[in-house]
């Protein structure tokens, strides 16, 4: 019976989900945005090598500190997320799987990613 | 596809092709991406320990400074440096600039040469750091 089926019986909802676009843009918005953040970061970290937890918590006391941090934590993640999402999809094959890693790639990302940014609130107002 | 005719010939596998830069490269960023994902970590559990206190925070410190956080400090740091620039590359072919081969074939080379300088930078800027302290 599998012959009589027209071509599109068989294609239909097989297709693109309609995010591509959006999930291309927002890799390059964040890799925009990471490439000054990332050198920022660097360097900070350099100037920290060997520094105490008073000197970190100076660090981020700035407010300036505290808001590129945030920037770079935000943009870092979501770049990752994505990054790793098209592994995923490029190299998990079988459904539940994949759809398991896709799953679990959100929910690290996202907690990791809120954890570190809390971190960064709480050394910020000093609590 | 899962249901695709199973007798379609195969694209040629990788040890057929000659290495080129351009394949290098393109490799060598995923693989970077994937292992910068693993370095996040690193960075969400020193951003964590510093906030829960001094002991968390020494632990950190202590695994970062021995030989073997180094190494994978020096790993993270050019696997970061790598991605930037061979991103800001892809950057560039997004703008549609630089697609005839011999401007890839020198835009990779500058790629490793940028790479490679920057992470020789901050680390030299690290170690100067802790000289002084």
């Amino acid at each position: 019976m599998a012959q009589f089926r027209p071509a599109i019986g068989r294609v239909n909802g097989l297709g693109s989900a309609k995010e591509g676009t959006h999930h291309f843009w927002i890799q390059r918005l964040t890799a925009i945005a990471l490439v000054p953040l990332t050198l920022w970061f660097v360097a900070s970290i350099a100037s920290l090598a060997g520094a105490d937890l008073v000197a970190v918590k100076a660090w981020l006391g700035s407010p300036v500190a505290a808001l590129l941090m945030l920037a770079f934590l935000i943009s870092g993640f979501w770049h990752l997320k994505l990054g790793i999402q098209v592994v995923i999809e490029d190299y998990v094959h079988g459904e539940a799987m994949k759809l398991t890693a896709l799953v679990l790639n959100s929910f690290i990302c996202i907690l990791l990613g809120g954890a570190s940014c809390l971190a960064v609130l709480s050394l910020f107002l000093g609590a | 596809m899962a249901s695709a005719p199973s007798n379609r010939p195969l694209s040629p596998h990788l040890q057929i092709y000659r290495w080129q830069i351009t394949m290098l490269t393109s490799i060598l960023h995923r693989v970077t991406g994937v292992g910068l994902g693993v370095g996040t970590l690193l960075i969400a559990w020193w951003l964590i320990a510093a906030a829960a206190g001094p002991e968390a925070f020494d632990t950190v410190q202590g695994f970062m400074g021995s030989w073997f956080g180094r190494l994978i400090l020096f790993g993270f740091t050019g696997a970061l440096f790598y991605h930037l620039c061979n991103g800001i590359r892809h950057l560039c072919w997004d703008a549609g600039w630089g697609f005839t081969l011999p401007v890839m074939t020198r835009s990779g080379i500058a790629v490793f040469i940028a790479a490679g300088g920057l992470t020789l930078l901050a680390w030299i800027m690290g170690y100067t750091m802790m000289a002084g302290s």
